[in-house]
């Protein structure tokens, strides 16, 4: 391959803190890598593992999971539990076979548009070493062609 | 079947620049369940909204994808345009394509690549939205005060007066808080009980405010609009209804010698006491601890001699439940425990007070009668040292936080012991004069010129007796040399700290608190009055430290916040909520251990006999927030997120 690898990063943000943190880097014009796309939710308490695994199966070589700096979560515990929840997921990660790396999970609040730009640079620039997630995109197939869920 | 139409907004030049509009409409146009993809300057301007709503009709689409700004920015603008065109406000959702899309990346074929797949996900998402209805709520117009210091009263007066109930609930006897302790205030010399009683005897006559004294809340349930606040009526074992205040059993209670919590100890109370001679309502209580009566079954002299049979020993504590609107949390602070500093001997020698006692000492209905007279033996002290930030500022004994008011009432202090003590000399040791505030920093001035304020700039090391005199050891910093000062009382400016019980008290009705204890507001500049927890205000210095105007200020500001949610019999909000599937819901309360809210409750599932069939989780709608955290907590997937689904979630996701 002449053309390096461009990883595709799903963001699964909060509205009130990450989200707006990425609006702000936009309304500062800051320039950041192109290869994430963002799904936004109320609150990173929503976000279930299941959005995870379906987001590496269906193509994505990297997650993040961003939301409210810890005490500041618009839904005063949300973010807490998102915590408590990827404490276990990430015991589990190993086990489903999906290195860490490909998972990132972060705070960034309303007023840290440059660290959001940062972090989509240095994490895109990480997945990129990591290369595409091409055992795990595979399971896609066998379960299409096995199951109809 | 989905008839979706999708709007590509240039937004001028800033999405256009960067991507290719024309490749977008093309791309999303084929896209399956798209009926009708155009493109426009600016959408959210008149003739955009009206290209929306046409198509809208003349398609009848089942759904909008506006590819535009952020949805922070015009989400509302296309919900409105959306249901002025009679489609459903949240079948609609923003393609977030400049704040995240083209201002921030800077080739084009990539912003376009990026801008495809975004739209596309939504329009995957729009497909699954469901129509949603705005929840009423009815807004039970009456509000209650928790706290009857100067913040509660000011907040009571002012719901009351726009014609709304109140019910103000103390939990001492009497109402007036630590305003009722101070003798004058900065920067006008006011008497502040001159100022105050008006106010208290305003608010008890006041036909709308109910003020229930010597009451404390038992627990908050509901939520904005809708609360249900228990009560704790204190037995008083004094009846209310026919007490005139004649004070005769106070004169003839044997039981003389307890410390006043009032007078900060410098003064005594009988068993059967009020707090203060101005106290209202002016009905005494009995405190059970220290009555002979309550001990041991003999003396009830008060009994005895009141006149009209008002003493009551069977009373007991009653719970009284309220339906309250709104509620307004004015607890206030308490002063610092100052043994901490074991150097500047608190505790050791008399004559070592803080502010609050030299308040007390000051004031003409103290245990002085307003004259200055030092604890140990009563005599007038020639020499007064004042210690600021003793507590204050100091992270590694004391509090991190400025207390705010040290600094002016310590300068007040001097200029009252001038004005009575003409004789005398005062030595302030301070880090910094902080006098902000109107008239503050004449005030100080004031105190340095005229009243001879001596002050110091510098720290105490330590004070200790030698031959019968204080001696307070520090360094003057602007001369760069220790200083020992020969003092006959010193006075502390102890920090203002929470309520001993307020994390406690926060946990009860529901709203967050800082490290130390203070109440958290929804937003430390925009929403300061507010609490996270919707119907529920902060007034005074249960929020932060705060001097008279500003828990005045703030108070007002409540109650102005409380009026508006009162303007209306209803209170409209987003639909975002969850939802149970009762089918589904094995009743293992995951949800609810989840729950932020405590929204989610057990609800009985019974047959046609009223035979308790299952009991599954029931989502409150009106205490709900949306969130959705119980939705990725649900092990069986029986509950969902109105406007957040699992299935538009995932479809969004599989369109990436």
């Amino acid at each position: 391959m002449s053309e390096p690898f461009e990883p595709k990063i799903v963001a699964f943000v909060c509205t009130y803190c990450t989200y707006a943190g990425a609006d702000l880097a936009g309304t500062s014009r800051m320039k950041y890598a192109s290869n994430v796309r963002i799904v936004r939710l109320p609150c990173t308490g929503r976000i279930s593992p299941m959005f995870i695994l379906k987001a590496l199966q269906k193509g994505a070589d990297g997650v993040l999971v961003s939301g409210c700096h810890p005490g500041d979560c618009h839904f005063a515990q949300g973010n807490y539990h998102a915590r408590r929840r990827w404490t276990v997921f990430r015991a589990l990660l190993a086990f489903t076979g999906i290195p860490e790396q490909r998972i990132r999970f972060s705070w960034i609040s309303a007023a840290e548009g440059a660290k959001f730009a940062e972090l989509i640079n240095s994490l895109t620039e990480d997945i990129r070493k990591l290369g595409p997630f091409e055992q795990y995109h595979e399971l896609q197939t066998v379960i299409e062609t096995q199951s109809t869920y | 079947m989905a008839k979706i139409g999708v709007f590509v907004c240039h937004c001028g030049e800033n999405i256009a620049s960067m991507v290719d509009t024309a490749n977008l409409v093309a791309a999303i146009s084929e896209h399956p369940g798209v009926e009708i993809c155009t493109e426009y300057k600016y959408f959210c301007s008149d003739p955009g909204q009206e290209t929306v709503k046409r198509a809208v009709r003349e398609h009848n689409l089942t759904g909008v994808v506006v590819a535009a700004c952020s949805p922070r920015m015009h989400e509302q603008t296309f919900r409105k345009a959306c249901a002025e065109a009679g489609l459903n406000p949240y079948m609609l959702e923003l393609a977030n394509i400049r704040e995240q899309c083209s201002w921030v990346h800077t080739d084009k074929d990539e912003a376009t690549a990026k801008a495809i797949e975004i739209t596309r996900s939504l329009v995957e998402k729009v497909k699954r939205n469901n129509e949603l209805q705005p929840i009423s709520v009815p807004v039970t117009r009456r509000a209650m005060v928790i706290g009857g210091g100067i913040a509660g009263i000011q907040a009571a007066l002012d719901i009351a007066s726009a014609g709304r109930e109140v019910v103000l609930v103390e939990r001492e006897p009497s109402i007036g808080g630590h305003m009722s302790q101070i003798s004058e205030t900065f920067p006008t010399l006011d008497c502040s009980q001159c100022i105050l009683t008006p106010r208290m005897v305003e608010a008890v006559q006041h036909p709308n405010i109910t003020v229930m004294t010597y009451s404390e809340v038992e627990s908050v349930d509901g939520y904005i609009g809708n609360f249900t606040v228990k009560v704790r009526r204190k037995a008083r074992y004094v009846r209310m209804e026919t007490c005139t205040g004649c004070g005769d059993c106070i004169q003839k209670c044997p039981v003389k010698k307890i410390p006043s919590e009032f007078e900060c100890g410098l003064g005594n109370r009988t068993a059967i006491y009020t707090p203060f001679a101005q106290a209202v309502p002016n009905v005494p209580v009995i405190d059970r601890s220290r009555c002979t009566y309550f001990k041991n079954g003999k003396c009830a002299i008060c009994k005895k001699t009141c006149q009209i049979d008002s003493i009551d020993f069977d009373q007991q504590d009653t719970i009284e439940s309220i339906e309250v609107g709104a509620i307004v949390v004015a607890t206030g602070f308490q002063v610092q425990d100052t043994s901490l500093y074991g150097e500047y001997g608190y505790g050791r020698y008399k004559d070592v007070i803080t502010g609050l006692h030299f308040e007390r000492l000051a004031s003409a209905s103290g245990p002085t009668a307003g004259k200055i007279k030092r604890p140990s033996d009563g005599k007038e002290p020639e020499t007064v040292v004042f210690i600021q930030c003793a507590g204050s500022r100091d992270a590694a004994k004391g509090v991190k936080y400025c207390s705010k008011i040290c600094c002016m009432y310590t300068a007040k202090h001097a200029m009252l012991y001038a004005h009575k003590v003409h004789h005398g000399t005062t030595k302030i040791f301070y880090m910094d004069i902080r006098a902000a505030g109107k008239g503050y920093d004449e005030f100080t001035r004031r105190a340095i010129e005229e009243d001879q304020a001596g002050y110091v700039r510098g720290r105490v090391s330590k004070v200790f007796e030698q031959n019968g005199k204080l001696i307070v050891r520090g360094v003057d910093m602007l001369l760069g040399r220790p200083v020992e000062v020969e003092a006959d009382m010193v006075v502390l400016a102890t920090a203002m700290v929470p309520q001993p019980d307020a994390k406690e008290f926060a946990k009860k009705i529901g709203i967050g608190y800082d490290e130390y204890g203070f109440f958290n507001e929804a937003h430390l500049k925009l929403r300061p009055v507010e609490t996270a927890t919707a119907g529920i205000y902060l007034a005074g210095a249960c929020q932060s430290p705060k001097d008279i105007p500003d828990s005045v200020a703030q108070a007002s500001a409540a109650a102005a916040k409380i009026l508006g949610l009162f303007s209306r019999e209803h209170l409209e909000r987003e639909p975002v909520v969850a939802l149970v599937s009762d089918s589904t819901c094995a009743g293992c309360w995951g949800c609810v251990t989840a729950c932020p809210y405590n929204a989610i409750d057990r609800r009985d599932i019974t047959d046609r006999n009223g035979n308790v069939i299952k009991r599954v989780a029931s989502v409150n709608p009106g205490l709900c927030q949306g969130c959705g955290t119980c939705v990725s907590f649900c092990r069986s997937n029986s509950i969902d997120l109105a406007g957040f689904t699992e299935k538009q979630i995932f479809a969004e996701v599989m369109a990436l």
